[in-house]
């Protein structure tokens, strides 16, 4: 009887892994569906067929298709792909060691603070020889970003501040910061604003292959060490004391993750500007379709965010014919209304 | 296989919650109740047992000094249970019994799983959603989850807190059951002191981070002993199938 029992539930629990194993392909045929669109959407009318063409047989493209193909679409895509995935891994994290399900780098103020810092670093360059000026800008914002999440990790800890308090001094955060971007701005001459108001607004048109390849590099290191981490993270969400009296180092656990993190979001900040509520839309999803085992919800919550930034993208060069919206304030506008119904879906459980 | 306490002290910053505590080994196949009012250091011992505090002094078991072993060994040895399962976790029962073993290792986790579950009796829940379920079949859950992992002491921090009647018995019940069969020991935080006189082999009375009273709760419970401890006008009385009963009267002011 028992062994029937056990046989059952194996049964369910394989079956269980199979439809997630299933979900996550399948988020991933849709990501590339969406990175399709993407690719073939744009101002010159270039059809998906010839954009193909050109991608496998350089050789037949004209100069101006190969630069739309080589510097304009595909970097733009795949930076799209590239830092949907990183604010919502980052996200998903983040979500699991503050167990906080309104935990983003955004909502949290992490994307401000690497604002501030790369802010900071643009209107008052570090003047360091030997690192390029953009290096030094995502230096700083990654700096910042760390500070942001650091002091997160203090607040949480302090005794007596509830979920509340953390959300509270998490959109503090982003009213200091961006208060004091706002004053940078103020302060800054006519060039540096420009710069600083562009490098604000969140936009993927600053994609080039190398920040693609230190993007992508960042994501192929973290990502392993993050599913690693994963089962750990999976107790942990099942309460910190738990996790400790299993054995789970609570406190390495939660630095190592704090560091990729900060390290995600601020080299995803960094390159693309300040991008909105994908790193705390894209884990939500993702836990609808996978639910809590961050052995796939990892995964799934990077795919997830990977594929609303893809579809963000194709948005931003519909809603205004020949205009591309910086896709910051797309993912702003869709993402809102999804806030909106996580607070209410949540109510008093805030 | 026991477990002793050797002058134990837990501050919280200036603060000391228990100071010097020191109790005789706890034998194995006994379930010790750790019982007296809010604030006595019942929870606080718990969790120093368990490694979630620190604190000073010694915790010996078999011989060995627990207390200087790492986080991970120490936690094979000693299985905490924390007082509830959190809601909104988007796991399966089985799943979130074969997710916390699955830090730990082994083999045959599935297997091991479903075993714990079946050992409560509630192996039909196996597949349900953990939010599906009441605060009972959570609590028993949480207990599955530690029995699972086979460990020589358990320590439950108010198991029973929040259940009903039926699972107050229930989860205390499989406590002991599983107690004696194994020859665990198992330590639990109390505040119904008549669960506790009911269920415990030995009870340890906390007052002001002291140990005021040890012993059989025979030997123990005394109205003067509640009067001191809890402020209570009470009666120790047997029932008529020869249990003990406390019967509070009133308050003392």
């Amino acid at each position: 009887m028992a062994q029937t029992g056990v046989a059952q539930a194996t049964r369910h629990y394989r079956r269980l892994l199979w439809r997630r194993v299933w979900l996550v392909t399948g988020l991933a045929a849709l990501l590339a569906l969406s990175v399709l669109g993407d690719l073939a959407s744009g101002a010159s009318g270039m059809g998906l067929g010839r954009l193909l063409q050109g991608i496998l047989d350089p050789a037949t493209l004209s100069a101006t298709d190969r630069v739309i193909i080589w510097n304009v679409r595909l970097p733009y895509s795949l930076m799209a792909v590239l830092v949907g995935s990183a604010l919502a891994l980052a996200g998903a994290e983040m979500q699991a060691i503050l167990d906080n399900p309104l935990a983003s780098p955004f909502t949290l103020g992490v994307s401000s603070a690497a604002a501030l810092g790369a802010s900071l670093a643009i209107a008052y360059p570090l003047g360091i020889a030997w690192l390029q000026p953009s290096m030094q800008v995502t230096l700083m914002a990654f700096v910042f970003a760390c500070l942001s999440v650091l002091l997160l990790q203090a607040m949480a800890r302090l005794r007596g501040a509830g979920v509340e308090s953390l959300v509270l001094f998490g959109i503090a955060l982003v009213f200091s910061c961006n208060a004091l971007v706002s004053l940078l701005q103020l302060l800054a001459t006519e060039d540096v604003l420009q710069q600083l108001v562009f490098w604000t607004l969140g936009s993927l048109a600053r994609a080039d292959w190398n920040k693609l390849a230190i993007l992508a590099l960042v994501l192929a290191v973290l990502l392993p060490f993050s599913l690693r981490a994963a089962p750990a993270l999976t107790l942990l969400r099942m309460g910190e004391d738990r996790a400790r009296s299993f054995g789970v180092d609570t406190r390495r656990l939660r630095l190592a993750s704090l560091l990729r993190i900060s390290l995600l979001s601020a080299t995803a900040v960094a390159f693309v500007g300040t991008i909105g509520f994908i790193g705390l839309v894209g884990p939500h999803i993702a836990r609808l379709l996978v639910g809590e085992d961050q052995r796939f919800l990892l995964p799934a919550s990077a795919l997830v965010g990977a594929l609303l930034l893809s579809l963000s993208s194709i948005a931003s060069k519909l809603i205004l014919p020949g205009v591309i919206v910086p896709v910051g304030i797309v993912t702003a506008l869709v993402g809102v209304p999804v806030f909106v119904v996580l607070v209410f879906r949540r109510g008093r459980k805030l | 296989m026991s477990l002793a306490i050797e002058q134990l002290s837990v501050s919280y910053g200036a603060r000391t919650i228990i100071r010097d505590l020191s109790l005789p080994a706890m034998p194995a196949a006994s379930l010790v109740a750790l019982v007296g009012p809010n604030g006595a250091g019942k929870s606080t011992l718990l969790r120093a047992l368990a490694g979630l505090e620190r604190m000073k002094g010694r915790v010996v078991l078999e011989g060995e000094d627990v207390s200087r072993l790492g986080f991970a060994e120490r936690s094979r040895r000693l299985a905490y249970m924390p007082q509830q399962l959190p809601p909104g976790i988007a796991l399966g029962v089985l799943e979130s019994i074969v997710a916390a073993l699955r830090v730990s290792g082994g083999e045959d986790l599935l297997g091991t799983a479903y075993e714990a579950l079946r050992q409560l009796g509630i192996e039909h829940l196996a597949e349900y959603p953990l939010d599906s379920l009441s605060g009972g079949q959570r609590q028993l859950v949480a207990l599955a989850q530690l029995l699972a992992r086979n460990p020589r002491v358990l320590l439950l921090d108010e198991p029973t807190s929040a259940l009903d009647l039926h699972y107050q018995l229930r989860v205390m019940d499989a406590v002991r059951e599983r107690v004696q069969e194994h020859r665990l020991l198992a330590v639990a935080v109390l505040h119904d002191i008549n669960l506790a006189a009911s269920h415990a082999d030995w009870l340890v009375v906390l007052h002001q981070g002291r140990v005021v009273a040890s012993g059989t709760p025979q030997q123990v419970l005394e109205p003067q002993l509640l009067a001191r401890v809890y402020g209570v006008e009470a009666r120790v009385e047997r029932c008529s199938r020869d249990r003990l009963q406390v019967l509070v009267d009133r308050a003392l002011c």
